[in-house]
């Protein structure tokens, strides 16, 4: 059920575009309305959030470290994984969002003979994790062809890069294979591990699925079932510069593809997904382990009245003298 | 706020990296591409014909050339009955440049447009013209 509920979610989204554009000729509100909506939603969704997390208090320094903090001088400071300042912060900030470094340190828990316990380490999830994210940023970067005449130089470098197999016309790209084999991955692990299967959610499904579709369609449109390009980047040329045109003739899977990723954005601020901002905003990481040398005050601290041992003797003197409790002030 | 002055770094750099796009191509002249087919050989044709029909050579002409590259160099096979049962010689040079003469006002009018450079004129000789 956890499972089927998103799987019949995406289909159900391919069936209304497919009825949408095919049959009900709405071109106009699948290539132009709802991706605009979908971009805005992505936008004010994700500031709302942001400053939404931003208001609320930490009250504690809660860094979660894995090292030698700064200590006396003879003492080694591990400084990436107990920074004790903003430049040891960003360094580990960077391994944790570029690289993935927390994990790296996943490990597996092993029931062996005997019964004994064994710890070994598991690089498979770390290792497919990163090259799904990192094949989606280039996918996403390699998108700005569709959307700029002119391209800028790097993203060349990065196309050409991307595509250095040479394999076949319109020449494979390595991260749509990479991405694929990823997310089928991430998605086998989910339903085959129990454990992780039990605290799957269908918010952790969703998602797969709408990636696994979203890249499934870009590469069946790119090598498999062709459609008109150049009409496609008369519309997204036209998206981009605010003066929608819809060609007509374009295959109805870029409908399906534009139309799923769509979805994508506009669900991204309100689902998991919105971890790609939350990542900098997790106290344990972005804080520097200061603990001992910098006084916090907990920003929540407000005026409370305290009610003194003073003032409580000096409401119940006469009451405390008359049993025999001593007194401080007579 | 807490820390607003890291959040609206933060979100204003979120927010350039999403409006890049828009600014960068921001008034472009959109023209459609127009691949001109006014080549000598081509207005000899009777009927102007492309080897397959035109919306299955505006989608799928990569495709179609990576099987005649294929068919050629692998199989030695370098003959294709095109739309209508027609016979060409498949060749990229010989036979699609020779109707498609205009390089730079055809196949690089729609190319530009979608900026891709097909590697292939790095060894396949691109037809002369007289324009630059
Ligand atoms: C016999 C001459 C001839 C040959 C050979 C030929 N073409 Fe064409 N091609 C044409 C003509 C004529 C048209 C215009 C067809 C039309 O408008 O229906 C055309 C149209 C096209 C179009 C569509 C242009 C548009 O405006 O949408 C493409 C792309 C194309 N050709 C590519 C190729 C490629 C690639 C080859 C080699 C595999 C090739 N052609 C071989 C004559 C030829
Ligand atoms: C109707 C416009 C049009 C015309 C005319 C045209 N092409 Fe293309 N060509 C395209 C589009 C669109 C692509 C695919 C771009 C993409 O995949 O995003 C493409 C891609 C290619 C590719 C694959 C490039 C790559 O790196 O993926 C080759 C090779 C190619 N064209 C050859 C030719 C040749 C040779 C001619 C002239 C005979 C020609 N094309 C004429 C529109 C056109
Ligand atoms: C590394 C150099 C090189 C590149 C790059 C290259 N080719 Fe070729 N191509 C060759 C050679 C060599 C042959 C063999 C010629 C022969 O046997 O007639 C050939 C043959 C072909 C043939 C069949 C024979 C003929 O006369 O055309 C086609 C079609 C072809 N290539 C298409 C392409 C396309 C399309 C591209 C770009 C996507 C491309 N080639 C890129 C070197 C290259």
């Amino acid at each position: 059920m956890k499972t089927l509920f998103p799987l019949f979610a995406v289909i159900t989204l391919i069936v209304l575009v497919v009825a949408g554009v095919q049959y009900a000729n709405m071109q106009f509100l699948f290539g132009v309305i709802i991706p605009y909506l979908a971009v805005a939603t992505f936008v004010a969704g994700l500031i709302y959030r942001v400053m939404k997390w931003a208001s609320s208090p930490v009250p504690f320094r809660i860094p979660t470290t894995c090292g030698q903090e700064l200590s006396l001088p003879w003492i080694k400071q591990d400084k990436l994984e107990s920074p004790s300042g903003t430049l040891g912060v960003i360094g580990r900030m960077a391994l944790e969002v570029l690289l993935f470094r927390s994990l790296f340190r996943n490990i597996k828990l092993d029931m062996r003979e005997g019964p004994r316990i064994a710890y070994g380490s598991d690089k498979w999830l770390w290792l497919s994790g990163l090259a799904f994210h990192w094949s989606f940023l280039i996918i996403l970067i390699r998108h700005f062809r569709l959307f700029a005449i002119q391209l800028p130089y790097p993203i060349h470098v990065i196309e050409s890069l991307d595509s250095f197999l040479q394999i076949g016309v319109p020449m494979l790209y390595i991260t749509d294979v990479v991405i694929l084999a990823a997310v089928t991955y991430l998605f086998i692990r989910r339903i085959t591990n129990p454990l992780v299967r039990y605290i799957s959610l269908p918010a952790d499904y969703f998602p797969l699925f709408l990636i696994l579709a979203v890249a499934g369609s870009g590469v069946l449109m790119r090598y498999f079932t062709k459609v008109d390009v150049v009409g496609v980047k008369q519309l997204t040329m036209g998206l981009i510069s605010f003066r929608p045109v819809v060609p007509q003739g374009i295959g109805i899977i870029f409908y399906i593809h534009l139309f799923l990723i769509s979805v994508l954005f506009a669900y991204f601020p309100f689902s998991k997904l919105v971890h790609m901002a939350g990542v900098f905003l997790s106290p344990t990481r972005n804080m520097a382990n200061n603990n001992r040398m910098v006084r916090h005050v907990n920003p929540w601290d407000y005026p409370v009245h305290v009610h003194t041992y003073e003032e409580y003797e000096n409401d119940f003197r006469e009451k405390m003298k008359s049993v025999g409790i001593p007194v401080e002030k007579e | 706020m807490y820390d607003s002055g890291k959040i609206i770094t933060g979100l204003l750099v979120f927010v350039a990296i999403v409006s890049f796009p828009f600014v960068y191509s921001r008034g472009t002249n959109i023209v459609k591409p127009e691949p001109k087919i006014d080549t000598p050989v081509i207005q000899q044709m009777a009927v102007k014909q492309c080897v397959q029909p035109r919306a299955f050579m505006r989608a799928e002409h990569m495709q179609l050339l990576n099987d005649w590259r294929d068919s050629v160099v692998r199989d030695g096979n370098r003959v294709y009955v095109g739309f209508g049962g027609k016979q060409y010689n498949m060749s990229l040079q010989n036979t699609c440049m020779h109707c498609h003469s205009n390089k730079k006002e055809f196949c690089d009018s729609c190319h530009n447009f979608m900026s891709v450079k097909p590697y292939c004129w790095d060894c396949h000789i691109a037809p002369k013209e007289n324009k630059s």
